[in-house]
């Protein structure tokens, strides 16, 4: 199925978990990334077991410390 | 107090605006920010609000300029390299606007003084550089019942949201725990683009005078992020306010501040 990973279209196996999805995206500092899907932010709790689904948006969203 | 004929031209822009209008410029100047921070974030949002003509202007910030901050930190010059922060941002914004009355705070914010600066403000804006110090204001900003606006920036990211404690979610129910030291890259070990900060930074004020002028709706209960090569904005809904969080659920678990160990590259003067 396709999605949408960090504004790219991506080919991704039916029914692929948010965990999956990170580990298979090389995600920067995976234990700490927060994500969101079609613009809806997900509790961590959830990767684990939250599918995706042909035609979602999903968004990393990082730790940000800087800002001096 | 009606405006003297120099505040009405020099509000001209602001006063001719519906959303605003005399009311509204007046609620700006009769209105107090308290900037945490003098550098990428705080120096824009600095000019902007000085500019804007808020009535006290606080910022607090323990450093002194250093060249590689000027990549970005536009409120300091290079004859400023050496000064404290705080003393160079007040004197453009006081130079900017002879209107305002600007308060330095030449110190670390910690879990001691936190509280009694906040206090005389009306809105707190982050413009801080570790995750320590975000936690702290969200955690103080959240006990003190105190709106705020957080953000962060990292190479050509950014990301902001605004909390009305105890209505929207806080940072805390976002990005629940410090992440632990070096787990997380700093601007300084991973750069970051000098408009970014001036982006974010000018997105903070909005959201300052937006809050004191009562105008549009403000960014609470979302996270904006920014990506500069893709040129994306996202707007991210969070979960509601309080469920499970450790600071700003009816039952809170966390109830006094905490200061939490700063990395060491962040304590060593002159180099920020």
């Amino acid at each position: 199925m396709r999605i949408t990973v960090s504004g790219e279209n991506k080919e991704v196996k039916d029914g692929i978990t948010i965990s999956e999805l990170i580990e298979q995206e090389n995600v920067e500092t995976p234990e700490y990334v927060s994500v969101s899907v079609n613009e809806e932010f997900e509790q961590r709790a959830n990767f684990d077991t939250k599918q995706l689904k042909e035609g979602d948006v999903v968004e990393f969203l990082y730790f940000m410390g800087g800002g001096r | 107090m009606p405006f003297t004929n120099e505040q009405l031209e020099r509000y001209s822009r602001h006063i001719i605006l519906k959303e605003i209008g005399v009311k509204g410029q007046k609620k700006i100047m009769n209105g107090s920010v308290l900037i945490i921070g003098a550098g990428g974030l705080g120096a824009p949002a600095a000019l902007y609000l000085a500019a804007a003509g808020v009535g006290k202007i606080g910022i607090a910030d323990a450093d002194v300029v250093d060249l590689s901050n000027l990549q970005r930190q536009v409120i300091h010059t290079t004859a400023d390299i050496g000064r404290p922060k705080v003393e160079s941002a007040a004197e453009t914004m006081r130079a900017i606007n002879p209107d305002v009355e600007v308060e330095t705070y030449h110190e670390f914010i910690t879990s001691d003084n936190i509280m009694d600066i906040i206090r005389d403000y009306d809105f707190v804006l982050d413009g801080t550089d570790n995750f320590s110090a975000k936690f702290l204001i969200n955690d103080a900003c959240v006990m003190a019942d105190k709106p705020f606006s957080h953000a962060g920036i990292l190479r050509f990211k950014g990301q902001l949201m605004t909390v009305i404690p105890h209505e929207s979610p806080c940072y805390r129910c976002v990005f629940k725990t410090m992440p632990p030291k070096d787990a997380i890259p700093t601007c300084r070990q991973a750069g970051v683009i000098g408009a970014m900060a001036g982006v974010i930074g000018s997105l903070q004020a909005l959201e300052a005078v937006k809050f004191l002028t009562g105008s549009g709706d403000l960014l609470t209960g979302k996270l904006l992020t920014f990506d500069a090569l893709t040129m994306k904005f996202h707007t991210i809904n969070l979960p509601p306010r309080g469920e499970g969080c450790a600071v700003c659920s009816d039952h809170p678990e966390i109830t006094e501040l905490i200061d939490y160990e700063q990395p060491v590259c962040e304590f060593k003067p002159g180099q920020n």
